[in-house]
């Protein structure tokens, strides 16, 4: 059992370190991405790279979306008429790619420089 | 109306093969089929009330409630399959000794069916509040029949491949089959695990540790169906971030441990002559 008390206390340390670690390091706001029919508008929005961002997308439609990013490993509903935060980063440059999960198509890129 | 059927189905999933494993891991345990309905039942019920407050959710805790509601499910399920797991530890071996004397009808023990009707619960409760929400916005849009079509299609997919999981594990022999359940569940659980860690990190909670540890997209993309049933199974993801990993291995390792440890007792009993010289 004392075995077990040390692994129960061990992991309780790490994750509580992970979250003071965290939060450490200042978020940037970012873009604001809308949701407008079956577009995102923008469909691509810039950030820098290396920094945390905090992107906001707002839905206008009368129905939900869940703004989805498998790269990103994002994924969040956004209400008829809501607007939500979503962080990203820091990352490195590239494109990634989000989506409308229950509207596939509707696809748009980050672009980090 | 095939879209809406592909959306449909994706959730639905993901819940069936939970419930699919639930039924063949509480296989033969009595009244079972009612904590599971019950389960599935109190699923829904929160799937709508979740679904008609979801920007309320959304906005709670300085606009990271959806993440740690979502993070919070699914540690609560990992904590019950931890659960079942510990106790079948224990007692798996008796249970399946038993079963296999007296064939399937084994009326052993009161494995701990709220732990498992908990864990359908909370899955149908997460997947379903995404599709009452998805189908509500159809049928705003006025979807109407073929929204109706491409749900019901989903849904009977979706359940299909819940049965499929579970006619499978049913062929496998009485006495094995806790032991392949038991792994299962072990995997689901550090799956379901590796999600949680995902909404901490997507709320900020959480360092990434590296935010793509590899990519095996091109290889097995998230989106494929295959990508997704293992996703469901064993919480494949493509492009896992370092925390998903970290949560993944520590929720396998602790659990293995504390059903090594508890367990022991009576799987491991020393050997007549070693038991001779401890005394």
């Amino acid at each position: 059992m004392r075995t077990f008390q040390r692994h129960c206390c061990g992991l309780a340390a790490i994750v509580a370190l992970a979250m003071v670690v965290a939060p450490v390091g200042a978020t940037e706001p970012g873009p604001t991405i809308t949701i407008k029919g079956r577009d995102f508008v923008p469909s691509e929005v810039q950030v820098p790279a290396g920094v945390k961002v905090k992107l906001l997308v707002r839905n206008e439609n009368a129905t939900a979306s869940e703004f989805e990013s498998t790269e990103l490993h994002r994924e969040k509903v956004v209400a008829p008429g809501a607007e939500v935060g979503v962080f990203v980063g820091p990352l490195s440059p590239g494109r990634y790619e989000f989506f409308d999960d229950f509207h596939p198509e509707t696809r748009g890129y980050l672009v980090v420089k | 109306m095939l879209a809406t059927a592909i959306i449909v189905f994706r959730e639905v999933l993901e819940a069936a093969l939970v419930i699919g494993i639930v039924l063949a891991a509480s296989r033969g345990v009595p009244a079972r089929a009612a904590w599971i309905a019950a389960g599935v039942g109190g699923g829904l019920v929160g799937a709508v009330l979740v679904a008609a407050s979801a920007d309320a959710i959304a906005q709670a805790v300085a606009g990271i409630g959806q993440e740690l509601f979502n993070a919070a499910i699914l540690f609560a399920a990992v904590a019950m399959l931890g659960w079942h797991s510990v106790w079948m530890s224990r007692h798996g071996r008796e249970i399946a000794a038993q079963a296999n004397r007296l064939g399937t009808s084994v009326r052993a023990g009161t494995q701990p069916l709220y732990a498992l009707a908990l864990v359908v619960g909370l899955a149908v409760l997460r997947e379903g509040s995404e599709i009452v929400l998805f189908l509500y916005g159809i049928a705003l849009a006025g979807g109407g029949g073929g929204m109706v079509l491409g749900g019901a299609l989903g849904l009977v997919a979706g359940a299909a491949a819940g049965a499929a999981i579970y006619l499978g594990l049913l062929a496998i022999p009485v006495h094995r089959l806790f032991a392949v359940t038991t792994w299962l569940i072990l995997l689901l659980a550090a799956g379901m695990a590796s999600q949680g860690a995902a909404f901490l990190l997507q709320a900020d909670l959480l360092p990434a540790f590296g935010n793509t540890v590899w990519d095996t997209s091109s290889l097995l993309s998230d989106q494929s169906p295959l990508g997704q049933a293992l996703h469901a199974l064993i919480g494949y993801t493509a492009q896992p971030a370092g925390i998903q990993l970290v949560f993944y291995g520590a929720t396998l390792l602790v659990l293995s441990l504390l059903m090594r440890l508890v367990g022991r007792p009576e799987r491991r009993r020393p050997a007549p002559a070693a038991r001779m010289s401890q005394r």
